[in-house]
């Protein structure tokens, strides 16, 4: 190959690496673009105070997203509410407690848990959870929120626990020496002084986990019942936003009202994962400053 | 003696908060192995289901989760390792390749059935591909793009710098030096960035629901402007859809086995690529 030869192919593939670089830019604003444009044309015919105030999404008479968000955040709220200590601790018992050996096996089996499908876990809930919830607690079936935030629990684990476990490993080591040399035993300094110490990272941990929650769509799809009303409690059969966009996109007829309005909950949905990830971003890179 | 008690409440705190995050993955496990063990059989992978899905195999949707893997991974890793290799070896800090960064770790963040309907409206309706394996390839493809490109980055890192610089210094362009040496070099770690994303877009079900997934469909797709049936939706449909839910449990099980095998195949695969390759270093 001759020398100019060799030079118009580097300068021609600098060209081509850069344009895939600028292709990520361009998705994230198509992806933004798509949800503007299809919301603008959704509140050009739905007033914004009826879509965040109505109590009912009942399409073709009102669009009032309350219901879902409501959903939405009861299943996402219950999945925390379990899956933060259980994470945190195992996280603790991971980097502090367990001997190396146990350590590598336990490790790779949590990761493991990332790895299996939504749609397996969905699954479970039908026939294994939702039987043991109706059976427990006398409900009709136990479709409803419980279940939901029982499985988005079991695939947020695995995030919270990864995240908890670098976070409790950035805290120096000086601090558990002077923990200990004052005369405090290893529970004391562990509660008391490490995961005091590591809270910016846990809460990187717990809000990736939660977005990882709020953004699932097959498991709350299979498992809560999809009951498109404000719920009681977390007996009650609930609707996220996810599986209401799942649910109706595939029968809308294209651009009508619904399917408008479809794109504003997904406008919502991202602004609300966006505001989560950003927030344990920030809480990350603190961690990655301590360290 | 209360010292003592303590010390045992607190280990059984932690031990048992470990144990029960194992214990979903056990059940998981157990419940699916031993329910759809009995229903599996080479017959049941590569028969056409039959007598209204409630009997025979699901040949179609294999054959279409295959074809649609393939559509991701053909569409999402060069384009993705392109991306990778510019943030690495070409670009320097700027405010544009921040905004890169930024956008690439928002793409990753953002709800997968979003992707469904991005896909939705830029494949099926704006580039007219209709609703077939070729759009809801892309769209995978698209999702999968953050997580090739970072995967595909932490492998480039690997590469020392004096490797490159002999390169340069024997006279090799910067082009010839990322296809001769860098990329060669780097060649494991993107691989088992790239049999995870396989794996997990396997697994996907969210972002083909309206981009070509079917119920069902009379023989297998052969081409890729057809619509396909898919292992996660067949699941899906039959735990969910199917007007006999009772009766199809044992395929529903036997299909989340097939799905849970080949994403467990594919990750272990990834682990053992990932095992030998840092043990060379």
């Amino acid at each position: 190959m001759t020398t100019g030869k060799r030079e118009f192919l580097d300068k021609l593939f600098k060209q081509l690496f850069k344009v895939a670089g600028f292709i990520t830019i361009a998705l994230l604003a198509g992806i933004l673009l798509m949800l503007i444009a299809n919301s603008i044309s959704f509140f050009a015919k739905i007033s914004p105070v009826d879509f965040f105030t109505g109590q009912q999404w009942n399409p073709d008479k009102q669009y009032s997203i309350l219901p879902l968000v409501v959903s939405t955040g009861l299943v996402a709220f219950g999945s925390m509410i379990i899956a933060v200590p259980l994470g945190i601790l195992s996280a603790a018992f991971l980097s502090e407690v367990a001997p190396k050996k146990l350590q590598a096996i336990l490790k790779p089996i949590i990761e493991m848990l990332a790895a299996i499908p939504s749609v397996a876990i969905g699954f479970l809930g039908i026939v294994l959870v939702g039987p043991a919830i109706s059976a427990l607690f006398g409900t009709q079936n136990g479709l409803n929120a419980l279940n939901g935030s029982i499985l988005l629990a079991v695939m947020a684990l695995p995030t919270i626990v990864t995240i908890s476990e670098d976070a409790i490993n950035a805290v120096p080591k000086s601090h558990r020496e002077a923990s200990l040399a004052l005369g405090a035993n290893r529970w004391q300094t562990l509660f008391k002084v490490t995961i005091p110490s590591a809270v910016p990272g846990l809460i990187a941990a717990v809000m990736l986990g939660l977005g990882r929650a709020l953004g699932e769509t097959m498991t709350v799809l299979m498992a809560t019942g999809n009951a498109a009303a404000i719920p009681k409690g977390f007996l009650s059969s609930v609707r996220t936003i996810t599986a209401t966009i799942a649910i109706e996109m595939g029968e809308v007829p294209y651009e009508t009202t619904h399917y408008f309005a479809l794109f504003a909950i997904a406008a919502l949905l991202f602004i609300i994962s966006l505001v989560i990830n950003l927030t344990g971003e920030y809480f990350a890179n603190r961690l990655r400053k301590f360290q | 003696m209360k010292k003592r008690l303590s010390h045992i409440l607190n280990w059984i705190l932690l031990a048992g908060s470990t144990f029960i995050v194992c214990l979903f993955l056990a059940i998981i496990l157990w419940d699916i192995f031993s329910k759809g063990w009995g229903a599996l059989s080479i017959g049941f992978i590569t028969n056409y289901p039959t007598n209204g899905m409630t009997e025979g195999g699901i040949l179609p949707a294999v054959v279409g989760t295959v074809m649609l893997t393939f559509i991701t991974t053909l569409f999402a890793v060069p384009l993705g390792v392109a991306c990778a290799v510019y943030l690495h070896e070409y670009a320097r800090p700027s405010a544009l390749t921040n905004l890169i960064r930024a956008s690439i770790r928002n793409l990753a963040g953002i709800p997968s059935i979003i992707y469904g309907l991005f896909g939705l409206a830029l494949f099926v309706q704006s580039l007219r591909l209709g609703t077939s394996v070729l759009s809801a390839g892309l769209t995978l493809g698209l999702l999968s793009l953050p997580y090739i490109i970072t995967t595909a980055e932490e492998a480039l890192k690997r590469i020392p710098n004096s490797m490159r610089e002999a390169t340069l210094a024997l006279g090799a362009t910067q082009f010839e030096t990322i296809t001769d040496v860098v990329l060669p070099k780097a060649l494991p770690g993107i691989l088992t960035g790239v049999i995870l994303t396989i794996s997990r877009a396997a697994g996907e079900t969210a972002p083909i629901l309206f981009t070509g997934v079917a119920f069902y469909i009379n023989g297998i797709t052969t081409s890729v402007n057809q619509e396909f049936m898919a292992l996660p939706y067949h699941l899906y449909m039959l735990s969910t859809q199917h007007n006999a839910v009772e009766q199809v449990r044992p395929l529903a099980y036997a299909t989340a086995l097939v799905l849970i095998m080949l994403v467990f195949v594919l990750n272990v695969f990834a682990f053992v690529i990932r095992f030998k390759y840092r043990s060379q270093d």
